[in-house]
């Protein structure tokens, strides 16, 4: 219980003052998941889509791979980028190892497969209702994509909130391919694994109890989008 | 919808914020151990190797094991450890080198203060961990390939002892750095092997407290190698070389020397000196 | 943007329509000609809407053969023509952006296609709601907005598969007396009902559909004066559950 409350004290200090280091993970913390997250919804989203029109062989089997790789270690995710970024690498010339930028890619290779699988169930539900009527309009499954997209940005704005959820959380990809260097590529989650190695325990919870709430500042800011928006376009 | 598209925009210009690389200053990566960074050293001395250079160093702290697989892999510039064969073999290897040996502290026994195995106060540590043995008491290993870790399993042979078969039992291997290692001996009451740079910065100690220390065995000396350029193009060699200069250099050693916790000195530079046991 | 040539007549013959082993058409053969709507009529399960759906093109026939007017390749068939379902399917977006969105996949460029779908919308007399969300208009409302998207497309025939099956009696005469504009316009009107009233009203032919079969194709008079088959005498009288 002491723990508990020195960790409220120290997260409460650490807000007031604005202590420019814990600024400075936070804010790469943002930065490197929430660009994790738009570089998957790239590639996540318009596959769910796709995915929910298309019937093609193996269908299914694809859909068994997706929902697979949404339970993909993050560190295995991370080992993969990792080898892949070696300067012993086939990209290892790119210099990314390291860097932020590494931490982007593996968690966007760790999210990607949940926006595709989340996506298609959110949107095959929308394509059984407009299938018959986009068909009778002329639209084939290819111009149906962007429109159950677009059509379905609510529900699509929550599955974008459980990737940023899983990017913002794990620890074991961007701990391998970042390798939690201060200043560059510290994020909370490596913060708060490091600063539990170093039994400061206090200090480590405090930190989590910051990014739940940052976590939580996304997902209401998102929600409230959302409802602003839903109040315009239904 | 016209809040929805002026988010979007928002949001696309956060992106293109987000995702400008950091400004390329001049840096060099290096591979180095959990106690050299855990214990606030390199906070202290880098500041000042940049000051003097302009040369940024980003520290990735892994177990010496594993940072000599960084660099064998050409993912560091620069390897900084504690386990000299280990670091002599990748030399041999010609992965990098020269090794220039550049500072020491020690190892430490730790125990819980009740001190089941009854070490406390000895001198020898092979005679504690026989003790230790005898008694089945607990005991962490670090069991990840570490300069710790290969310190350990080299006393337990100078013990005669073979930790292996009471491995599940009494002897837990968790493959983890040095501050779980602390954690989870502070968390079951056992003994462990640690350095003392990482014991004296570390929080969580619960009854740990330092049983064992002072024995000539438990010497840790610590080397640095650059990587070898020829093996990987990549490697920032001028800079890197640079840096292991600066720490061998009157005012690396300095540096090293200044550094202290709660006024007790971590490290002792010992590059000017021959090495010992060498 | 209507093209000079007519898609219709619409010839067909011998169509049959099987799902799995159940025969839903059998042997189905008439003809339409532009003019008057055409009603089809019959007792619930008589094919009425596989039929339409097989016209229209969103079903593949298991046997016969389909043919517009048009030479082939010539017309594009598929833009000639329209379909109201009996539930309307309205997108996620905006009055206006849903009677503009068929436009828009049709090639017209933004303004275009919105200045037809706010003709289409005063047709129906949504004008007013445009900029409203699409699904939170009611029933009778959303069923209005699917038929100015529809008119919006100035297609050569409507397919109306049961438009007003969901909707009170108010909402009913507003969507028949848009269906009665458009056909008086021009636009070839076929559409289905199980409301005998409703043919009544608004047909100029009927075909009486009943177990998958074509048992009359009449001028409307004619059929409601006097029928030629029993089934259709006994569905007048009401015999025939539907």
């Amino acid at each position: 219980m002491q723990d508990l409350a020195t960790a409220f004290a120290t997260a409460l200090g650490l807000v007031a003052t604005a202590d420019p280091a814990v600024t400075g993970i936070l804010l790469l913390s943002l930065r490197v998941s929430l660009t994790a997250v738009a570089l998957a919804a790239l590639v996540g989203l318009p596959l769910g889509a796709l995915l929910a029109v298309a019937r093609f062989p193996g269908r299914r089997a694809v859909l068994v791979t997706l929902n697979a790789l949404m339970g993909l270690p993050p560190v295995v995710a991370g080992l993969l980028i990792y080898l892949l970024l070696s300067r012993a690498g086939p990209l290892g010339p790119l210099g990314l190892l390291f860097t932020p930028t590494a931490m982007v890619i593996a968690q966007a290779v760790l999210i990607a497969p949940i926006l595709a699988a989340l996506s298609r169930q959110v949107l095959e539900g929308l394509w059984e209702e407009y299938a018959e009527q986009l068909r009778s309009f002329g639209a084939g499954p290819w111009r149906a994509v962007p429109t159950l997209l677009w059509d379905g940005r609510f529900a699509l704005l929550t599955v974008l909130l459980a990737g940023f959820g899983r990017a913002a959380a794990e620890v074991g990809a961007v701990m391998i391919v970042g390798g939690n260097i201060e200043g560059f590529t510290r994020v909370m989650t490596t913060a708060i694994a490091l600063e539990t190695s170093k039994g400061d325990l206090p200090l480590a919870l405090a930190l989590g109890l910051m990014l739940m709430a940052i976590v939580l500042a996304v997902n209401a800011l998102a929600q409230g989008l959302r409802d602003a928006a839903a109040g315009s376009a239904g | 919808m016209p809040i929805l598209r002026r988010t979007l925009l928002l949001l696309a210009a956060f992106l293109a914020w987000a995702g400008t690389a950091t400004a390329q200053e001049r840096s060099i990566t290096v591979a180095s151990t959990t106690s050299t960074e855990q214990s606030g050293l390199f906070g202290h001395i880098l500041p000042l190797f940049t000051q003097a250079t302009g040369i940024a160093v980003r520290v990735v702290a892994l177990g010496t094991g594993q940072a000599l697989d960084v660099g064998r892999r050409g993912d560091a510039d620069v390897v900084f450890v504690h386990d000299r064969a280990a670091e002599e073999r990748f030399v041999a290897e010609g992965f990098g080198g020269p090794r220039r040996h550049v500072m020491y502290n020690d190892f430490v026994i730790i125990g819980p203060a009740a001190d089941p195995a009854r070490i406390a106060g000895l001198r020898d540590s092979t005679a504690a961990l026989q003790r230790i043995a005898a008694a089945r008491a607990l005991f962490v290993s670090r069991g990840d390939r570490s300069g710790t870790h290969a310190a350990e399993l080299r006393l337990w042979q100078q013990a005669g002892i073979d930790p292996v078969a009471g491995r599940g039992q009494w002897y837990r291997e968790i493959g983890q750095g040095m501050g779980p290692a602390l954690n989870s001996a502070a968390a079951q009451d056992a003994y462990l092997l640690a350095d003392r740079g990482t014991w004296l910065s570390f929080r969580n100690r619960q009854t740990l407290k330092i049983l064992v220390e002072g024995d000539a065995r438990l010497f840790n000396q610590y080397g640095v190698m650059l990587v070898n350029p020829q093996r990987h193009p990549g490697v920032k060699a001028a800079e890197g070389q640079r840096f292991i200069d600066w720490l061998v250099s009157p005012a690396g050693q300095a540096a090293i020397a200044a550094y202290k916790i709660d006024g007790e000195q971590l490290f002792f530079p010992n590059a000017d000196k021959p090495e010992p046991g060498a | 943007m209507r093209l000079p040539d007519s898609i219709l007549p619409l010839l067909v013959e011998g169509l049959c329509y099987r799902a799995g082993a159940v025969e839903i058409l059998r042997d189905v053969g008439f003809t339409l000609e532009a003019g008057g709507p055409s009603l089809v009529i019959g007792p619930n399960g008589a094919g009425k809407s596989v039929l339409l759906r097989l016209l229209h093109g969103l079903l593949a026939p298991s046997a016969g053969r389909i043919h517009w007017g048009a030479p082939e390749g010539n017309v594009p068939v598929a833009r000639r023509q329209a379909m109201l379902f009996q539930r309307p399917v309205l997108l996620r977006r905006s009055v206006l952006a849903n009677a503009a969105y068929p436009l828009r996949l049709a090639g017209l460029g933004r303004a275009e296609a919105a200045a037809r779908a706010r003709e289409g919308l005063a047709l129906v007399g949504l004008e007013g709601l445009a900029e409203r969300p699409a699904r939170r208009l009611s029933g009778g409302e959303q069923q209005r907005l699917a038929l100015a998207r529809a008119a919006a497309l100035q297609p050569e025939v409507l397919f109306l598969d049961e438009p007003c099956a969901n909707l009170d009696p108010a909402a009913t005469r507003a969507v028949e007396e848009i269906v009665a504009t458009l056909a008086a316009r021009g636009t070839k009107i076929v559409m289905t009902t199980h409301d005998l009233g409703q043919a009544r009203r608004l047909a100029a032919e009927v075909l009486f559909l009943h177990q998958g079969r074509l048992l009359e194709q009449a001028p409307a008079e004619a059929f409601f004066a006097g029928p030629a088959t029993a089934e259709a005498r006994a569905f007048l009288r009401g015999e025939l559950l539907w």
